[in-house]
């Protein structure tokens, strides 16, 4: 059974734990120590040396400000725009159904880069190779969880089976419905050309505010008309430049 | 709102769709012209052409990567998934045809094997490189910026027409100006107009400047001096000009367009 992420936003206090762990265990290099001068969000978003972000999503609701937290993550998508573009097979899929980057085959082509539908992955400007969430990898190969789900304490972060956890999350959005919160939704986009992703997410409001596209789209869609176009352009130019020479 | 990646591809990149497609187009145009019989200034020239792309655009694709040591890792596997690994084996196989049909062509009035062996090299690399050619058009389509996307269909044809009057131009301004050169120029000018005036129709915002300036080079004012040239034949070196600069700019003007779409996507 494939094994996933349940992000419930509704228990996330904000506290950047898994940020921390993430980075500790995966030994991330630190990114700056910056201030976005608008939020306490100084994290900014996923990217090349942040694979756990902690969203701050600040609106009104009901009258009043309201204050959200949601750790981002890789999807780890069920079919993953980074992997299928990769020329090297540097980015595979692992036994534990992660879509991990081998840093040992990277060359840095940035190619994954414009192909994530999420924005996830990136490429280390003084490494040169791209990065992003590894699912911990080697964490899970020693039947440990990862490092954020470990580290969380309220568990907002959940690791494991990832149709138990739907469940789990479906179940999680009756109870608060229940109990007068009515704006949770489950963010789990199966019905897509991504074919549906291993972290899920439990969010109030719109998905679209924690930055979750409802239609993100595998860019290889788009390959079969794009090959066609680029044959029929071909043939046009084979047929200009014989006619220009035997006219 | 998600926030897109932008492309960390430097200038290498779209000097490579440039040198690329033109190398492409240039190996198609000496196919061409040593099957019909055209003059050996244009094939040599044509040749030289391919040749010096073929040499020139591995260079700028290896000195992009993050890791340039690691270039051969490219032709660890073949994926028809991904735009970018067909183009790498594309361009493997068109440097080694062009190489090997110079080498054939040099010594062609050697007897029939190498005859053979100049037909079936010139067919090999100008079927490479024509996708060679194309082929960009379909990696950019092949992404998540909309900008690209939503232009899949579009971005071939338009990488392709402009690299085959980039090639004609290169080719007659290295060779001089030949009646077989200006058709295909002409066409290529022509196609170009066509594409600029159905969008003025249209009323298609710019994508941006770089590449209204790129379209207006390639497209019309190629086409008005291809079009002076046959009253006053200077014009067609100028027209050579508009198209290759042209050409070069709108590679440039793509990549760039892709930067600011995923800029205009963050918060």
């Amino acid at each position: 059974m494939p094994d996933g992420f349940f992000t419930d936003a509704t228990l996330c206090i904000g506290c950047k734990a898994c940020e921390v762990a993430c980075k500790e265990w995966n030994q991330v290099p630190a990114d700056g120590f910056v201030w976005t001068g608008r939020s306490y969000d100084n994290t900014g978003g996923l990217g090349h040396s942040t694979y756990r972000h902690v969203q701050f999503v600040e609106r009104i609701r009901e009258g009043g400000p309201a204050w959200d937290f949601s750790s981002d993550v890789c999807k780890h998508c069920e079919r993953a725009g980074c992997l299928e573009a990769c020329p090297t097979g540097s980015i595979v899929r692992t036994e534990f159904g992660g879509v991990f980057v081998q840093p040992d085959i990277c060359n840095g082509c940035g190619y994954c880069v414009v192909s994530c539908p999420f924005g996830v992955i990136d490429r280390r400007p003084d490494d040169g190779r791209a990065f992003k969430c590894t699912f911990c990898y080697d964490r899970q190969k020693a039947g440990l969880k990862p490092a954020c789900a470990t580290v969380c304490p309220t568990e907002s972060i959940q690791y494991g089976d990832l149709d138990e956890l739907r469940a789990r999350a479906d179940a999680r959005r009756d109870a608060l419905a229940a109990r007068g919160v009515t704006d949770a939704v489950v963010y789990d986009p199966r019905d897509t050309s991504i074919g549906g992703t291993r972290a899920i997410f439990l969010v109030r409001g719109s998905c679209d505010d924690y930055g979750l596209p409802a239609a993100p789209e595998l860019p290889s869609v788009r390959l079969r008309a794009g090959w066609r176009s680029a044959a029929g352009t071909s043939l046009l130019m084979a047929i200009i430049l014989a006619a220009a020479f035997l006219v | 709102m998600t926030s897109l990646k932008a492309p960390v591809w430097t200038w290498e990149v779209p000097a490579y769709f440039f040198v690329g497609g033109v190398a492409g187009v240039a190996a198609a145009i000496a196919c061409a012209a040593t099957l019909a019989g055209g003059d050996r200034a244009t094939i040599g020239a044509a040749r030289a052409i391919a040749l010096f792309g073929a040499a020139v655009s591995p260079l700028l694709l290896i000195s992009d990567l993050g890791r340039p040591g690691r270039f051969l890792y490219m032709l660890r596997v073949f994926k028809l998934r991904s735009a970018m690994s067909v183009g790498a084996w594309t361009l493997i196989v068109f440097s080694g045809a062009t190489t090997a049909a110079l080498v054939y062509w040099i010594a062609a009035p050697a007897g029939p094997i190498v005859a053979a062996g100049l037909i079936v090299t010139d067919l090999v690399a100008a079927t490479t490189g024509l996708v060679l050619a194309t082929y960009t058009g379909v990696l950019l389509g092949a992404t998540v910026l909309p900008v690209w996307a939503e232009r899949h269909r579009t971005l071939p044809i338009d990488f392709g027409v402009s690299s085959l009057g980039a090639a004609a131009s290169a080719v007659e301004l290295v060779a001089g100006t030949t009646e077989a050169m200006v058709r295909v120029a002409l066409a290529a000018a022509a196609i170009k107009t066509v594409f600029w005036l159905v969008s003025l129709a249209r009323r298609e915002p710019a994508v941006n400047r770089t590449i209204s300036r790129a379209t207006l080079l390639a497209g019309p004012l190629a086409l008005g001096l291809r079009l002076a040239g046959l009253a006053w034949a200077p014009a067609h070196a100028a027209a050579a000009l508009a198209a290759l600069v042209g050409s070069g700019l709108s590679r440039f003007g793509w990549i760039e367009a892709g930067r600011a779409d995923a800029a205009s996507m963050r918060q």
